[in-house]
């Protein structure tokens, strides 16, 4: 068997050191290893978006990700998106307006929409549907998950302007 | 129906304070947070990781399987095979589902299991699976229907005959069964027709496409007990199955369901939970078994492919004289497609007096097929669709008024023989044609297409509880599985019996071993049928706690009236007292006569129809083929809906699989007899950019049989979507597409040819 890797990364502000086999994608180890359970995998071929999580804040597939490369690095699950006890904008507007159905899609769709309305915050349905065009659901037909992302938006940006 | 609803059902008059609102789910928190656990996230000390070995042929007598040397590798803990399962003989139902989990004599499909292993790793599991040994002598495999179904085609199960076809006794066949049903006189009928289309259709199969990949944890004991942890739309029907192919009490088996990452019926038949419990019961530990997505396509789920034939006549005036139809499902390796709802479902909702139909079920090297949403309804109401609205057009009616024309309403019976009750396709198709989208102007250079679709809903064995706590809030007990929201909505309807709030409620899910019988969630049945039962399980709390109340009072209890959540006295004769909340009443139960609950099991009947209208707003790229979805509306009738944005939902999830369906999902087969788009880039589902909004009219037409009035909403939203998009298409580039899915190649190919 291959060595295995010494990693040391920072999940959601917290250190974590693991060991990892080379071809251990990140997923694997978030899942297996840490048991950041939150993070889904639903295809393992970077289509689907279930697994997305941020590295350094880039949005990733976690599944396209090897866990070695996480070295030194930062990342941002969906167990981290929360402030405390308080729900983000973002995750009550989902949960006000029915942005989930069955919610197996829901982690990496609020990980992405967190990443889109960080660069974007004021973003037309056409960019919030082209952004999260790597993130499959199944059970909504995006509808409610546009309109909460859209309607999160506009909450946050009155928050700033306040 | 038991008969504390039949005196007290359903009252229009009655007002309703939480059904009908819009409240959070109490789900949604550990959904939106990470921590709601789906099948792959249970994580147990001493777990093993499960993988299958799976065929590399599509077709072929399994000779021999070798496993030592993958048995003497480090860190395996067990390998099974076949021969580790009982053995149930050959062209049974559960031989058939048992030799689908694990072949035996022959392999099917490419795909079909062959072999697992335990391991301490899933690495160790995977080289495992490298080191059994397994001798093949390939067959001839075929893969597309027709050819199945000619005399020299490869037979796939040599004990297989045509069930339904006289003298087909001595004959080898891949048809396995016939099914014919009529009504009226077909003849007469066309007799009487001034416009007659006939058409032929075709669909491939193609995948429910749930996000969630199937994953279990089973954990087996020495006496012979298993606990089975996974996803699934039925834990007693996985259960009781279970019990059949493993030969064991199902007493012994606690299943226990996740959250379900998305079924749509995909998730009524187990596939790696029997080989994770075989695993277990060799190991002694516990065994996860998670499928990766390339699994999933290839050895779970499809929905059947199809071929029909469909011809109808209609008189000048509008009126349908006769329909008539063959079709012809292909099923995957083994039987069980669920084909006979096509005939049933296929012309119900026009009130039709003369109908001819013959369907058969076809076996070929795919997987075998399973359910998805009104299965093998909406691949072939796609014809009916088309032929419905070309006739609307030579006879010059607006296509919805054709359709009114010749709806069917209360008292009409069915070519399955039920009379309907009061249903709701009238008032559909009247919210339809007033709908903003169908009352505005079709946008240059697009076409719009209509279509309607119908589905029975389902009832079925159900039971539930109910417990008032001490403190007056109140938990629930389900043995069904919660695919969008039934929790909440059931939640609501318990709240609004007990006139309490509805936080003071909570739903939780009981295993198979904590909770009576309860048939799969699917067919539209569940917020139906559990609501039932829990509001009859809330009733008879009520008649328990109008008990206490009348003895705390010491007065009879004809003389305590229950209202708004408080018991009161039923008028100032029977005395001066204070009114009695629930909460009141169960801080009691220790110096009464304990605990206050209400259960209930029920075969639930009444369930009431369901209809919808979609109309699609289509754009065609003449260059390259591309369909643009540019606005779409669902149009139907949830009888009453409990949490509006739930049913919103449910329409627009279904319409949106529909266009994939109609537009792009299939299965693609090589020459070789390999899927060749198992995975999500290869097989391309909707993303959030080809959809456009999706509009919602939720009619309520309430079902007589329901306390609440409501009409299952599961099935109905998918059944329209293709026919609406299939005439949308041949409404913007004149001619109407009869293939499936109506993919770019197909329509560059349908514009050639107009040109």
């Amino acid at each position: 068997m291959s060595k295995k890797i010494h990693v040391t990364t920072t999940v959601n502000g917290d250190e974590y050191e693991f060991l990892c086999e080379p071809n251990q994608t990140l997923v694997n180890v978030l899942r297996n290893e840490l048991e950041l359970t939150g993070t889904k995998e639903g295809c393992s071929t970077g289509d689907c978006g279930a697994c997305s999580v941020t590295l350094d804040g880039a949005l990733v597939c976690s599944c396209l990700v090897l866990a070695c490369e996480a070295n030194g690095k930062s990342i941002e699950t969906i167990e981290g998106m929360a402030d405390g006890e308080q729900l983000t904008p973002l995750q009550r507007v989902f949960l006000e307006l029915n942005g989930l159905q069955c919610g197996i899609c829901t982690p990496g769709i609020l990980i992405a929409a967190k990443a889109l309305l960080e660069r974007n915050p004021d973003p037309t349905e056409t960019e919030v549907r082209f952004w999260l065009a790597g993130n499959l659901c199944r059970c909504t037909g995006y509808d409610k998950i546009i309109r909460s992302v859209l309607a999160a938006a506009e909450e946050m940006r009155g928050h700033q302007n306040a | 129906m038991h008969k504390i609803l039949e005196e007290s059902g359903y009252s229009a008059d009655k007002k309703l304070k939480i059904v009908g609102t819009n409240p959070v789910k109490h789900d949604g928190p550990d959904k939106v947070t990470g921590r709601a656990k789906f099948g792959a996230d249970l994580i147990v000390p001493g777990m093993l990781f499960g993988k299958i070995l799976r065929s590399p042929h599509p077709h072929a007598v399994l000779k021999s399987i070798d496993t030592s040397r993958a048995k003497a590798m480090p860190g395996v803990k067990a390998v099974v095979t076949g021969a580790d399962f009982p053995e149930i003989e050959q062209g049974t139902g559960w031989g058939d589902m048992t030799r689908n989990i694990m072949a035996r004599e022959k392999v099917y499909y490419e795909g079909h299991p062959i072999a697992a292993v335990a391991a301490t790793s899933e690495t160790i599991a995977k080289k495992a699976l490298k080191l059994i040994e397994v001798e093949y002598e390939v067959l001839l495999h075929v893969i597309d229907l027709l050819e199945a179904t000619r005399p020299d085609a490869p037979i796939l199960h040599d004990y297989l005959r045509t069930n339904g076809v006289e003298g087909a006794e001595d004959k080898q066949t891949n048809v396995v069964q016939r099914f014919d049903l009529s009504m009226g006189d077909v003849e007469k009928g066309f007799a009487a027709a001034d416009f007659i289309v006939e058409r032929e259709f075709d669909s491939k199969p193609m995948h429910q496409g749930y996000i969630e990949p199937q994953g279990c944890v089973a954990s087996c004991s020495e006496d012979g007990q298993i606990d089975l942890w996974c996803t699934t739309q039925g834990t007693h029907v996985f259960r009781d199955r279970l019990s059949e192919i493993l030969k064991t009490d199902s007493a012994k088996i606690r299943v226990t369901q996740s959250e379900m990452g998305g079924g749509f019926g995909g998730k009524t038949s187990f596939y790696a939970e029997p080989v994770a419990i075989v695993l277990s019961q060799k190991a002694r530990r516990p065994v996860k078994i998670v499928l990766t997505r390339n699994e999933v396509f290839r050895a779970t789920g499809p929905v059947a492919g199809s071929r029909s034939r469909i011809k109808m006549g209609a008189t000048k005036d509008g009126k349908i004289t006769a329909a008539e139809a063959e079709l012809s499902f292909q099923t995957g390796a083994f039987s069980g497609s669920g084909f006979t709802n096509a005939a049933q479902a296929m012309f119900t909702r026009y009130a039709l007096e003369n109908i001819k139909t013959v369907s058969q079920e076809v076996v070929s090297n795919r997987p075998k097929v399973n359910a998805f949403r009104a299965p093998c309804v909406p691949q072939v109401v796609f014809g009916v669709e088309g032929i419905i609205s070309e006739l609307a057009c030579k006879i010059g009616m607006d296509p919805i008024d054709f359709r009114l024309k010749n709806a069917a309403a209360k008292g009409y019976t069915t070519l399955y023989g039920v009379t309907f009750e009061r249903i709701g396709f009238v008032e559909t198709l009247e919210a339809a044609k007033n709908s903003d989208h169908y009352t505005s102007p079709v946008p240059e250079g697009q076409g719009r297409g209509v279509s309607s679709g119908f589905w029975f809903n389902r009832g079925g064995d159900t039971t539930g509880s109910l417990t008032i706590t001490p403190d007056g809030s109140v938990t629930i007990l389900l043995g069904t599985s919660d695919v969008a929201g039934s929790r909440i909505s059931i939640s609501m309807m318990a709240a609004e019996e007990l006139g309490i709030p509805l936080d003071k409620v909570r739903a939780v899910f009981a295993d198979t071993s904590s909770i009576g019988n309860n048939r799969v969630t699917a067919g539209s049945r569940t917020t139906f049928s559990v609501g039932i039962v829990i509001v009859d399980s809330a009733r008879k709390a009520i008649t328990e706690m109008v008990r206490r109340a009348a003895e705390i009072w010491g007065v009879p209890e004809e003389e305590v009236v229950f209202e708004d959540g408080y018991f009161r006295p039923a008028s100032s004769n029977v005395g001066d007292f204070d009114p009695l909340s629930i909460a009141d009443i169960a801080s009691r139960t220790s110096i009464s006569h304990g605990a206050i609950s209400g259960h209930s099991e029920m075969n639930v009947t009444g369930e009431g129809p369901g209809f919808g209208l979609h109309i699609a707003d289509v754009a065609v790229d003449k260059e390259t083929g591309r369909v643009d979805v540019k606005r779409y509306t669902v149009v139907e009738d949830a009888g009453k809906a409990i949490h509006p944005l739930q049913v919103e939902g449910q329409f627009q999830g279904g319409a949106v699989q529909g266009i994939g369906w109609a537009l792009n999902e299939e299965y693609v087969y090589g020459e070789d007899g390999f899927l060749q788009n198992p995975n999500f880039l290869d097989y391309r589902m909707p993303v959030a950019s080809d959809v456009p909004m999706i509009d919602t009219v939720i009619v309520e037409v309430a079902n007589p049989n329901h306390p609440y009035g409501l009409r299952g909403v599961g099935e109905v939203p998918v059944v329209p979507a293709l026919g609406a998009v299939g005439n949308a298409i041949g409404d913007a580039i004149g001619i109407r597409p009869q293939s499936l899915p109506m993919s770019p190649p197909k329509l560059l190919e349908l514009i050639d040819s107009i040109d």
